[in-house]
């Protein structure tokens, strides 16, 4: 299957580690991952803060970008949510009926890391190791835009070594919103708190979840609280085994290392 | 739908009026927000009271099998009520008339207030029993009549704190949610004229000082004014459903009955009922069936108030009603089953809005009766975290309606002003280098490259995510990693053909 990845626009610039252990999960499991250089953002910031005209040509971009392949995946369930559920709202409105059949069928075959692997791949044990104290959160629009729900805990279940421990009050949301956490920063902040005191009342070394930008959210506040718990994508987590480790660094860490190159034969389609 | 044609020129229809009712709060939310934030007492007392309506809806839903098809049917009837509203309008005009009942048409706030304050002075009545309506809070009605020397109680236990406090309604259903029960015996100690000076806080002392109050007002009122839960368009039939049993006998005692009903608050059909009675008590107070259900239509002679009026109640309305990606917001029954999910309401409770309607659905139905302009800071107060629309008993969308309204923010600024925000500025700045993945690489890799001299001010490259002063108060920023992902890509597929 042609896989493309959807690195995603705070992924490829901030946290290129959730891309890199995406593309060695999933070539770990015998998909070739190609990665369309033309891509650049879904338009979720844009569309979310009120400039549908801006995100328009991202979305066209898009859909040009990742038309030709079979299924396109993202480690970011807000984006992925965005295209699935906004894409086809600004085709409409500023596109040819064309456009919006094009959107469609480009949406229908996006999908979110943990549906790649469950629902396409049909796999739900990855072969990762990971021992250590882990507790998930699931992130709004993973759990309600999506509708991923377990999916993400039965990948985590069966990683070796790894103790999940239960997040109270899992399904609230972090706070985070995009530029609700700029715009509506005290009440932003105070939902943080709350999240922040649910994930150090499991005594987690990691809050994983599915998006880097609610993992940035909370991160930043644990690391602000210099509490020991850190943030680490999922993909990392899946991505890890006990012959490589995980690579690369956790939000709440200061330094960072790289993690090994991809056996990037596969990426021929990479324009 | 046809626009109106005035001389010629097609204009669409008004938003509710400046000046008189309470759909405009004087601050903006964030500012608002801000304040409540800091009322420890108010976050114990909302997050206690909406963590147990919450518990007490998720049960009584989980026990009803078919929930979802009840989402569903509650949500079609009201589609297509909307789309015929006028048609059924009419059709509840002529049958609350053929019934005795005399039906007034108010064009907003303005037009109800002068037609219940002259329906009222027309009887030669001093004072009125007022069962819980949100709409006669939206218009000011108490305050209009007020001015015109007519006084207004409240007989719902909650409003009747709230109008004794001197204060405001904060949630649609539970208006005192903000308060706890010291407090309401403060209020009631201070307020009621006669009450036991040994008053204590507990619920039951508390709820028989107010029923002895009330009893007073029952018995001598003449005229009582209600809002409608529902109308049932082919039998003229109003309904209320309530807890206490207050709005009964408001419904029953008095001479005359003014009734006040926005225009959405119509279903086709006597049947109808059935789906909404089901969804409305599961959903707002975490009940199975309300304790009592009254209905009436038009008048009974020697039973119940011998006269009634009908008050139907546009004010912004039908601006919603004309807006393709908007008029769901008037499917809402009013449970305020959003406002007890909300993670931004249970935080800085529903002051905040400035608006009656408070919480997720204020926050798209304030600004869409105002016009968004007079309520610009709303549709940004939520996450759109999405509870909100799962809990909703007719599925509106909330989200994508705050979205929608955000874009009718950005582009009524647009057109009214010459300079863009700094905001505006930065999205466009950040669209354009997105929109060329040449640029969108260059400028990540140097705000990467910026790492080595300190942090640049406000963006990391072209997102305008984490530098701002509003981010830093509480968090910690990521430092841009040593290489990002497309570099790190291009590189390893170089080292791989070599």
């Amino acid at each position: 299957m042609r896989v493309a990845l959807f690195i995603t626009c705070l992924a490829d610039a901030m946290f290129p580690d959730a891309g890199k252990a995406t593309v060695r999960l999933l070539e770990r499991l015998g998909q070739s991952v190609e990665f369309p250089q033309a891509q650049t953002c879904c338009g979720q910031m844009h569309i979310n803060t009120g400039y549908q005209q801006e995100a328009f040509a991202l979305v066209e971009r898009f859909v040009d970008v990742f038309e030709p392949y079979q299924a396109i995946v993202a480690p970011s369930g807000s984006c992925v949510g965005s295209v699935r559920h906004q894409h086809e709202m600004l085709a409409r409105r500023f596109g040819t009926a064309e456009l919006v059949d094009r959107v469609e069928r480009v949406a229908s075959r996006t999908y979110e890391l943990s549906e790649l692997l469950v629902d396409v791949l049909g796999v739900e044990d990855v072969g990762a190791y990971f021992p250590h104290r882990v507790t998930y959160h699931p992130t709004c629009h993973s759990l309600r835009m999506l509708r991923v729900g377990d999916k993400p805990l039965r990948l985590l279940r069966h990683v070796k070594g790894l103790e999940l421990v239960e997040l109270v009050e899992a399904d609230q949301c972090c706070g985070f919103g995009g530029t609700f956490a700029i715009k509506n920063a005290d009440t932003s902040t105070a939902m943080l708190a709350d999240k922040m005191r649910h994930v150090l009342d499991t005594q987690a070394e990691f809050c994983t979840a599915g998006d880097s930008s609610c993992l940035m959210h909370i991160g930043g506040g644990l690391s602000r609280l210099r509490s020991g718990t850190k943030t680490v994508h999922l993909a990392q987590i899946l991505a890890a085994t006990q012959e490589e480790p995980m690579g690369g660094r956790t939000t709440s860490l200061s330094g960072t290392s790289t993690a090994r190159p991809p056996s990037v034969g596969s990426a021929r389609g990479v324009q | 739908m046809s626009e109106p044609v005035l001389l010629g020129i097609p204009t669409l229809p008004p938003p509710a009026p400046r000046g008189v009712g309470n759909l405009r709060g004087e601050e903006s939310f964030p500012r608002a927000a801000r304040r409540a934030l800091a009322d420890s007492q108010l976050r114990r007392n909302l997050s206690t009271a909406t963590r147990t309506i919450r518990a007490k809806r998720a049960a009584v839903v989980a026990e009803v099998p078919q929930w979802e098809e009840l989402r569903e049917a509650g949500r079609q009837l009201k589609a297509h009520t909307m789309a015929h509203l006028a048609d059924y309008l009419v059709q509840l005009e002529e049958q609350v008339t053929a019934r005795g009942g005399i039906v007034h048409w108010a064009r907003d706030a303005t037009e109800a207030n002068r037609i219940v304050t002259e329906l009222v002075q027309a009887t030669g009545a001093d004072e009125v029993v007022k069962v819980k309506s949100m709409a006669t809070q939206e218009i000011g009605l108490n305050e209009a009549l007020e001015n015109a020397g007519v006084a207004a109680h409240e007989t719902d236990l909650a409003e009747l704190i709230v109008q004794l406090g001197h204060d405001k309604p904060s949630h649609i259903l539970v208006p005192a949610i903000h308060r706890n029960r010291a407090e309401i015996r403060e209020i009631f100690l201070r307020e009621m004229a006669d009450v036991d000076p040994d008053l204590t806080d507990e619920p039951a002392a508390l709820a028989s000082a107010a029923r002895q109050h009330l009893r007073r007002k029952f018995l001598s009122a003449k005229v009582a004014i209600s809002g409608a839960n529902f109308a049932v368009a082919e039998t003229g039939t109003l309904a209320v459903v309530e807890s206490e049993g207050n709005g009964r006998m408001c419904l029953t005692l008095p001479d005359t009955l003014i009734t006040v009903m926005g225009i959405e608050k119509l279903v086709p059909r006597w049947q109808d009922l059935g789906v909404f009675l089901q969804l409305l008590p599961r959903s707002s107070t975490g009940e199975r069936m309300n304790p009592y259900t009254s209905m009436w239509t038009g008048v009974t002679p020697g039973d119940g108030p011998q006269e009634f009026h009908l008050v139907l109640l546009d004010n912004g309305r039908t601006a919603v009603l004309a807006d393709d990606h908007g008029r769901d917001a008037l499917h809402c029954i009013r449970c305020s089953a959003c406002l007890n999910v909300c993670p931004v309401y249970e935080r800085t409770g529903g002051h905040a809005y400035g608006s009656v309607y408070p919480g997720p659905i204020g926050a798209v139905l304030s600004p869409q009766l105002t016009g968004v302009e007079d309520n610009a800071s709303l549709p940004y107060a939520s996450s759109l975290c999405g509870a909100c629309y799962d809990a909703c008993p007719v599925k509106i969308d909330i989200p994508s309606m705050l979205v929608h309204l955000r874009a009718l923010h950005v582009e009524a600024h647009r057109a009214e002003h010459r300079t863009p925000t700094p905001e505006a500025a930065a999205m466009a700045a950040a669209a354009w280098v997105m929109d060329n993945d040449r640029r969108w690489a260059r400028s990540i890799r140097a705000a990467r490259l910026g790492r080595a001299f300190g942090r640049r001010r406000g963006a990391i490259g072209p997102l305008p995510l984490p530098v701002l002063k509003e981010w830093t108060s509480a968090r910690d920023v990521p430092q841009p990693p040593q290489q990002t992902f497309r570099d790190w890509w291009q590189r390893a597929k170089a080292d791989n053909s070599e």
